[in-house]
Order: structure tokens, then C-alpha cells, then sequence
């Protein structure tokens, strides 16, 4: 076994451990720190795969600024440990099987699909910020700057609701 | 060097615990992180056949897919704060009416 693949499994049991763990834990604040654990494993992840940009983005915008975001909600509402009613535990085993069909269903689809992708693999020598960047700022600069004002209708409609209606 | 195929597995996975959670989680919070981790969980195809074919499309895009899920998180997460302020409750059961 090479070094990246132990490094890839190591960092892959990582991811599944808290995606498993958010599922598992009662307390939102208990899940929310899963889900950090699980975007930094991602974050390693791309950085084995040779994109630092997305990997840097990832831990800034996701661990950072987006799960800072949660738990802040968390704490300001002072959410509490979920309480499960007899109709949501009847609900577990037909969610269950849908999972279970929807994992099946995209297992078989990358066992049929992916066998042409995995010939094509190359080693992760592309100039990797660069060439984002030269993308971003020419062939994808018109959904770059929709992107922009995208952000800023999403902070005028948050700050619209969230503020207090005057009485 | 790791094939694309244990990356897309992976990134699988993710996605149907994601699915998972989504269904079986009540409060409303972590149902919206359910999502956030399904987005992840895309995100990694993204890169992983991005490193395959060596076109870097699929990285511009996980950048596109991060700027929108910041720009969800914080319209739902105002809509959270407001439910929590009217009803007093978290849990999406308590949260079958659109009418007070």
C-alpha cells in the first residue's frame, strides 16, 4: 500500500466517522462539530488530489464562516437535545430501505460508468491555482459576477428576515 | 496514487448518510447541516473527476457549489431564527402549519 493511499483511508474513515457521528448524536452542537470534523477530512482529501484552492476555500468558507454561522445559530437559540415522537421512529424503516435503494442505485451506476474514468487518471501536475483562476476570470466570469450579487441578495433577504418586526 | 473510482465511492457514501440524516434527524438545525454534508459530498465527485480528466471545470464549479451553499446557509438560517421565534420549537414536526 502506498503512503497516499493510507492517507486516503485514513482521511476517508475520518469523513465517514462524522458523517456517522452527526447522525448519531442527539445534541445539534454535537453534530455541528461532526460536520467540521467531516469538511476538514474532505479538505485533506482535495489537497491529496492536488487542489489547494478548493482545499484552502474549503476550510475557510465551510469550516470557517459557514459552521461558525451554525453554531452561533445553535447557541442563540439554544437548541436543545431532539425529541423523537412515536410517528418519526415509525418513519425510520421506510427511510431506511429509500436509503438503502439510493445507495445501491448509485453504487451500480459508478461500478457500470467509471471504469473509462479511472484510465484516464493522471498525476496531479496541473498548475492548479493558475488555471482556476485564468477559468474564473475568463471563461466564467459572467456567473462569477452573478455569483456576487448573489451574495448580496442572500445577506439583504437574511438581514430582512431576521431583524425584528416593529410593533 | 489513488484511483478516481475509491473517490466517487467515497463521495457516495457521503451523500446517503447525508440522505440519512435528512430523513431521520427531527430538529430542524441539523437537517440543514444534512444538506450542507450532502453538498460536500458532491463537491468530492467534483474534484475527484476534475483530477481525472485534468480539466479544472470541475474545480471552478465546487467553488460556484461553496458560494451558493454560504449564500443558503444564510437565508436558512434566518428562516430558522424566524420559526424559532414564532413557535418557540425546533423540531420540524411542531412546524406543519403555514399559518400561525
Amino acid at each position: 500500500m502506498t503512503a497516499s493511499l493510507a492517507v486516503f483511508f485514513a482521511l476517508a474513515a475520518l469523513a465517514v466517522i462524522g458523517a456517522v457521528s452527526l447522525i448519531v448524536q442527539k445534541h445539534p452542537i454535537h453534530s455541528a462539530l461532526s460536520l467540521i470534523v467531516v469538511m476538514i477530512a474532505l479538505a485533506g482529501l482535495y489537497l491529496l488530489l492536488g487542489a489547494e484552492f478548493v482545499a484552502a476555500v474549503q476550510i475557510i468558507v465551510y469550516g470557517g464562516a459557514i459552521m461558525v454561522l451554525f453554531v452561533f445559530v445553535i447557541m442563540l437559540l439554544n437548541a436543545g437535545v431532539e425529541e423523537h415522537t412515536s410517528i418519526s421512529k415509525m418513519a425510520g424503516a421506510p427511510g431506511l430501505l429509500l436509503v438503502v435503494a439510493l445507495a445501491g442505485f448509485v453504487a451500480a451506476t459508478i461500478a457500470r460508468s467509471t471504469e473509462s474514468v479511472e484510465t484516464t487518471l493522471q498525476t496531479g501536475e496541473i498548475a492548479s491555482t493558475l488555471g482556476i483562476s485564468n477559468m474564473i476570470f475568463k471563461d466564467f466570469v459572467y456567473p462569477f459576477e452573478l455569483t456576487s450579487f448573489l451574495i448580496l441578495v442572500a445577506v439583504l433577504g437574511a438581514t430582512v428576515l431576521a431583524q425584528r418586526e416593529k410593533s | 496514487m489513488v484511483p478516481t473510482n475509491y473517490y466517487v465511492i467515497l463521495s457516495a457514501i457521503l451523500f446517503g448518510l447525508g440522505v440519512l440524516a435528512f430523513i431521520f434527524k427531527r430538529n430542524i438545525i441539523t437537517i440543514f447541516m444534512s444538506i450542507e454534508l450532502m453538498l460536500n459530498a458532491v463537491n468530492l465527485a467534483f474534484v475527484a473527476f476534475s483530477q481525472a480528466l485534468g480539466k479544472l471545470d470541475g474545480q471552478v464549479f465546487v467553488l460556484f457549489v461553496i458560494v451558493v451553499a454560504a449564500a443558503e446557509a444564510a437565508v436558512g438560517l434566518g428562516i430558522i431564527i424566524l420559526i424559532a421565534r414564532s413557535r418557540q420549537t425546533l423540531n420540524v414536526e411542531r412546524v406543519d402549519l403555514l399559518k400561525l
